[in-house]
């Protein structure tokens, strides 16, 4: 169907006309002229349109004779003359004019002038048109580019900026996105007795839809899994809090495991997603636990499995993407063959490059990337108990607990109020004055107090005066030991991963947040305790050995 | 120890513009080191030096003010010197990594 805007133009002396000629619609002061827009819809069998666009000229409405339902709708409409204007053999509009106010005819000379005028404007419309369409499809183009971008930075903020550097084990990851965001994603969490969650799940959609559910997935499964610990229970809270706030029709997988690297003992739950692969000295053996996707019915349950991962074994963790991928015959890589390339290849530390190799010798050159591709690796390099470094906050609680024997020395309470961690720094520093310190670990414990102390009193007290914060020094034959008790227990434990400080200076990040990463840098370590109402910081410094 | 309120006063020298800095950075000294800053770039010096000798105390909120200062300084394109820092606090910008993007003397 094409639909034209008719003219009706009063044209009224030759002179005026003829400058008015090449403009459109210039109107001269003594003319009064009448413009009528109608909406000409000329059906495709319409025989007016076969008939203008094969003739030329100015054609009198009155003396066609067609059966034309367009051509009645100029007839009503008054118009007089029409005059097609075509470029290049396509007809692109009409000019139509109806009876001239004078009530005289339409001379001959009138008619040549209207010929001329439609010859020398259609090409030119035809041009705007042509450039409207092309402004109209980069408009389109640049909200596409845009959205993609956006999607694209979302996400981006979310993944994990460092990958889990934990004594005895290697990780890697790799992720690539498709051109369409398809809503990967894949977590760390650290807990404070040395504990680390692994996750890697995946949104329905594309685009920035299934980004902002990544986001709002990823937050919930992070505070859930630090509060609950257990796999199935972190799942199982999390879809419970999902269902309602995800878009109908919207799903998110996911596996999470978490591992304890003193023991190599793995605790691990799936909500529906691809079944990772763990490589032993036996073969693959798939990690299997039954669990609906998260967000389509609340109320489900996950079931929790365990595995030990020994030394030299690795798992791997991966997404749709992979397995997913098409080659050129359109036959799919597929999990029999996932699992015929892991049988095969024993190193965890490799393996993620190995397996891109693979799939990029399966899709071949030019392979159009559907979907994203994750893989995350987590391979044992030792095996049994391990004591794990100092200065780690990925040490366990009761290293030195277990063995020690503690000595109060002094105990103490601070108001809960700007300025006082200075007080508290003080105090320790008097107390601890007698015990074999060096004035560089005297100076580092100050720091580690005064930032403890300040971290309980904002976040755990709220700065609250009925809140003290309370202060224990303890000693025992090797170490001495600050406990900073506030009471903002039961709450999920803050990352203490170390600040970015590019990040800060691009602005992209507030340029707080530096108190738990000095505290950890400054005593030999840093361990967390809480319960439901309470929440201590405990600071270890080892007295350095006579003639360091 | 009394606790000493934070302030500072500019110095030009030559180029330079310097901020000698005295008593506690902390969240409280936010108004007044953002002011002195501001009144050090006033001179469009070529570089800006921050002399911590007589500063006794600096925690993270401290450290926080400092990484704005950064932050203001490289959008300037002007390079921040650190002087009369104790070892101690040598080491917080070394483990904080302002030492990367500032010179320590």
């Amino acid at each position: 169907m094409t639909t034209f805007q008719g003219l009706w133009r009063n044209l009224m002396g030759r002179k005026e006309v003829e400058t008015a000629a090449i403009e459109t619609a210039e109107v001269l002061p003594e003319l009064t002229t009448q413009i009528m827009q109608i909406n000409l819809d000329i059906a495709p069998h319409d025989p007016l349109l076969a008939y203008v666009q094969n003739n030329s000229g100015v054609m009198e409405v009155e003396r066609l004779k067609l059966e034309s339902p367009a051509l009645q709708t100029l007839r009503q409409a008054g118009i007089q003359l029409v005059v097609p204007l075509v470029s290049q053999s396509e007809l692109i509009g009409l000019i139509s004019l109806g009876q001239r106010m004078s009530d005289q005819d339409y001379s001959s000379d009138d008619r040549k002038l209207l010929a001329d005028l439609a010859a020398q404007a259609a090409p030119a419309l035809r041009v705007a048109q042509l450039v409207r369409q092309q402004q109209l499809a980069f408009a389109e183009r640049q909200r596409i580019e845009q959205e993609l971008k956006v999607a694209r930075l979302i996400q981006q903020t979310l993944l994990p900026q460092t990958l889990p550097d934990i004594e005895g084990y290697e990780v890697t990851a790799y992720y690539q996105p498709a051109r369409e965001v398809g809503g990967d994603f894949y977590d760390f969490i650290y807990f404070p007795d040395g504990k680390i969650g692994f996750i890697v799940a995946d949104v329905t959609d594309k685009g920035v839809p299934a980004a902002l559910v990544m986001a709002t997935t990823r937050s919930i499964l992070r505070a859930t899994a630090e509060r609950l610990v257990s796999p199935g229970a972190a799942l199982a809270r999390t879809n419970d809090v999902l269902c309602p706030q995800i878009p109908p029709k919207m799903f998110v997988t996911c596996f999470y495991a978490l591992l304890d690297p003193a023991t190599g003992h793995v605790r691990y739950a799936n909500a529906g997603h691809d079944v990772p692969y763990c490589h032993t000295a036996d073969g693959v053996v798939e990690l299997r636990a039954t669990g609906m996707p998260l967000g389509l019915l609340p109320g489900m349950v996950y079931d929790e499995k365990e595995m030990m991962l020994k030394k030299d074994e690795y798992v791997l963790l991966y997404s749709d993407g992979l397995v997913e991928a098409h080659n050129p015959k359109r036959e799919m890589f597929g999990f029999p063959r996932l699992q015929a390339l892991l049988a095969g290849y024993a190193d965890g530390a490799t393996v993620r490059d190995y397996l891109l190799e693979q799939l990029a010798a399966f899709t071949g050159i030019g392979w159009e990337q559907e979907d994203d591709v994750t893989l995350v690796t987590l391979q044992c390099l030792e095996t049994g108990d391990r004591r794990l470094e100092t200065n780690n906050l990925q040490s366990p609680i009761s290293s030195l607990q277990s063995s020690e024997e503690w000595q109060m020395l002094a105990s103490f309470e601070v108001a809960s109020a700007p300025d006082n961690e200075r007080q508290a720094m003080m105090q320790v520093a008097e107390v601890v004055k007698v015990l074999p310190l060096s004035a560089k670990q005297v100076d580092r414990l100050r720091t580690a107090v005064a930032e403890a102390t300040m971290n309980a009193m904002e976040h755990g007290n709220q700065y609250d005066h009925d809140k003290p914060v309370q202060v224990s020094v303890a000693k025992s034959e090797t170490a001495v030991r600050i406990h900073i008790t506030d009471q903002g227990g039961g709450k999920p434990v803050k990352d203490t991963a170390a600040p970015d400080l590019e990040a800060k200076l691009a602005g992209e990040q507030s340029p707080r947040g530096w108190g738990l990463f000095l505290i950890k840098n400054m005593v030999d370590e840093m361990n967390i305790h809480q319960d439901d109402v309470h929440h201590t910081i405990e600071l270890i410094v080892k007295f350095e050995e006579i003639g360091d | 120890m009394e606790k000493v309120a934070f302030k500072a006063e500019v110095e030009q020298v030559g180029r330079t513009a310097v901020l000698h800095m005295h008593g506690e950075i902390n969240g409280a000294a936010d108004t007044e080191l953002s002011a002195a800053y501001t009144q050090a770039e006033q001179s469009s010096p070529t570089a800006i030096t921050l002399d911590f000798k007589r500063v006794d105390y600096i925690n993270s909120t401290g450290i926080a003010l400092i990484v704005g200062l950064l932050a203001r300084a490289r959008a300037a394109h002007c390079p921040l010197t650190a002087v009369g820092l104790s070892d101690h606090y040598r080491e917080i910008f070394t483990i904080t990594r302002l030492s990367d993007f500032m010179e320590i003397r």
